[in-house]
């Protein structure tokens, strides 16, 4: 057995006779793909000089606002709000949170789309923002149905002839408050912050996108796909 | 106009009073929603517009 | 891969050799996030937030008692929209939506099994105790035929479009319909004195959280759907972005709820029927279109067509001149 020193060990530099292990494969995957700099850049390439750069930091800050205030109703329960004048401000704060994360991500999604920021192998992560696009829909149709007031009455009662359907309301039972309730608190912020995470890894890992170019630099080294 | 604008006043002085709503067509929409969606396509026209500027930039 | 396919500019990028300037994540994140909190704040305590109170069945039949009783006869004689539903509530058979020859409602089939005669009148009803008169009532509809309740319920329905409510109670014009003019009468009398809400939820032993019943029996009524009308929450109203008062809502859910206002889905024929299933697949065909853009050709060049990336990245290109 070789020896290796406490500098060298936490520095990830790792032995070649360590290389096969599980953990040694997902160490070197993730220094590949996600080095400091890249994870946490301090710079940044000078293209990028717009505002419209500031609307996914916008979106992610208005989600910890919607986890916070959901968080605190939590705390008293799902009725509470409409006995306590507290809980009634903690509730507008939970809904305009909600109001400014749609917002922001609208306008950070219509941003990305004119900026084609797929390009350069960044499908996944155009792909993945759709995705919790569609999750937060569903976050916000069980936030909804789970405000045990007219309003969640109406609203699965109309929601749930569309989802009938096509068969998905069979087992998602839009008048049972007690799914809507879990799937409002648990499984879809759950899902919503999980895919934001695997969103911002994959911006980190391949940067921001450069702009739009009609032709390759270099035709010797332009590559279809960008940066492999 | 100005009875559209009078709406969109009326409505953001009292959003709890009966709903607000703008019909031209088959399209029918709250006062509400119609200042957020016009709120949206103003931010985002204005976050593409307005200058950046930046601090030790090199170009 | 790359040296057999040509540049496309809506696909491909030039590997950014440039400068980098200073930029900081960290406190963009975090100023960011106070300017959302400030801004979420003021709005919570300008606007707050609209609570309009739910409807209870006893709310229901107190405020309007004839329509209560008039929902209830639907309910017993099996023509109510519950009643009618098919999948995933009940078996009738040729009632869910199509999409083309084929429905995922049916082909799923009950799921969620609601009997609107047994669970929202005759179950309730069974479980009144000191009342001889109901009890008799009950027994000799339960023993009558299919046709001879029919025609009880028949008449019922014809005489409570002209029944009243004096001193609190409902009256209806004397008819032909036996021992179903007391089931009614009972079961309005439970449900004004708010026994009513109380049976129909689901228990699953002492507690409950299911309230599928309710809800149907409740959103069955004229009551209620008058309730949304004026609040300006019905389908036809592009109901599902609206909030109640002026608040926005859903506005997010304007490209699916624009389908039910236009042709052919808003007509009378079997789009106009099929709407919802229609609707949902339409919007699922639309979702995944929505998810494979950067694959899309024609879609994918939008962004280069319009221009909006030279205002975006005016001092790159102006640098690059």
């Amino acid at each position: 057995m070789t020896t290796i020193d406490r500098n060298d060990v936490e520095a990830g530099i790792g032995l070649p006779e360590d290389a096969d292990q599980w953990t040694a494969k997902i160490r070197g995957f993730l220094m590949r793909t996600l080095p400091p700099g890249r994870l946490i850049p301090d710079r940044q390439p000078s293209y990028m000089a717009s505002w419209i750069y500031i609307f996914g930091a916008l979106t992610m800050g208005a989600l910890a606002m919607v986890i916070l205030s959901g968080g605190i109703l939590s705390l008293e329960g799902p009725t509470w709000w409409h006995t306590s004048s507290v809980g009634l401000f903690v509730n507008s704060l939970h809904l305009w949170s909600v109001e400014l994360f749609f917002f922001f991500m609208v306008v950070h999604l219509w941003g990305k789309f004119f900026m084609a920021a797929w390009r350069g192998k960044r499908a996944l992560t155009w792909m993945t923002g759709v995705i919790t696009f569609l999750a937060s829909i569903g976050a916000g149709l069980t936030g909804y149905l789970s405000q045990t007031n007219f309003d969640a009455q109406w609203i699965s009662t109309q929601a749930k002839d569309g989802i009938n359907a096509v068969g998905i309301g069979a087992y998602f039972n839009v008048l049972n408050f007690g799914q809507m309730l879990m799937w409002h608190i648990m499984i879809l912020p759950l899902a919503v912050v999980a895919i934001t995470v695997l969103h911002v890894l994959l911006v980190r890992a391949r940067g921001i996108v450069p702009p739009i170019e009609l032709e390759p630099a270099d035709p010797a080294t332009a590559v279809a796909g960008g940066e492999g | 106009m100005t009875a559209a604008l009078a709406l969109v006043v009326g409505a953001l002085i009292n959003l709890t009073g009966p709903g607000h709503y703008i019909h031209w067509g088959f399209i029918q929409i709250s006062v509400g929603n119609l200042v957020v969606i016009g709120l949206m396509v103003v931010t985002f026209i204005a976050a593409i517009l307005i200058p950046y500027h930046r601090k030790g930039g090199q170009s | 891969m790359a040296r057999t396919k040509r540049f496309n500019p809506d696909r491909d990028i030039n590997v950014w050799t440039g400068p980098y300037r200073p930029y900081d994540l960290a406190k963009e994140i975090i100023v960011t996030f106070l300017a959302v909190a400030v801004i979420a704040v003021v709005l919570a305590v300008v606007f707050g937030s609209p609570d309009e109170k739910s409807v209870t069945v006893k709310s229901w039949s107190t405020a309007d008692q004839v329509d209560f009783a008039t929902t209830a006869i639907t309910e017993l004689d099996g023509t109510s929209a519950t009643a009618q539903y098919g999948p995933p509530y009940n078996d009738v058979k040729d009632v869910s939506q199509m999409i083309g020859p084929f429905s995922i409602e049916s082909a799923l089939g009950v799921h969620i099994p609601v009997n609107p005669a047994q669970d929202f009148v005759l179950g309730p009803l069974s479980t009144v105790t000191g009342n001889p008169k109901l009890s008799k009532a009950l027994a000799e509809y339960k023993a009558a035929t299919p046709e001879q309740q029919q025609a009880w319920s028949a008449a019922y329905e014809e005489a409570v479009k002209t029944a009243t409510v004096t001193a609190g109670t409902l009256v209806v014009p004397p008819g032909d319909y036996g021992p179903v003019g007391t089931l009614i009468g009972n079961l309005t009398q439970l449900a004004t004195s708010g026994g009513l809400d109380a049976s129909l939820i689901n228990h699953a032993g002492f507690y409950s959280t299911d309230y599928t019943k309710s809800l149907l029996f409740v959103a069955d009524g004229g009551y209620f759907s008058s309730l949304g009308d004026a609040n300006h929450l019905s389908g036809e109203q592009w109901g599902m972005m609206n909030e109640t008062g002026s608040y926005p809502g859903q506005p997010w859910l304007w490209l699916y709820t624009v389908w039910y206002q236009i042709p052919p889905f808003n007509g009378d024929n079997t789009f106009g029927a099929n709407a919802d299933a229609l609707v949902w697949i339409l919007m699922m065909v639309i979702t995944a279109g929505f998810l494979l853009v950067p694959f899309i050709p024609g879609v994918r060049s939008i962004p280069r067509w319009s221009r909006v990336y030279k205002v975006i990245w005016r001092d790159y290109y102006r640098s690059q001149r």
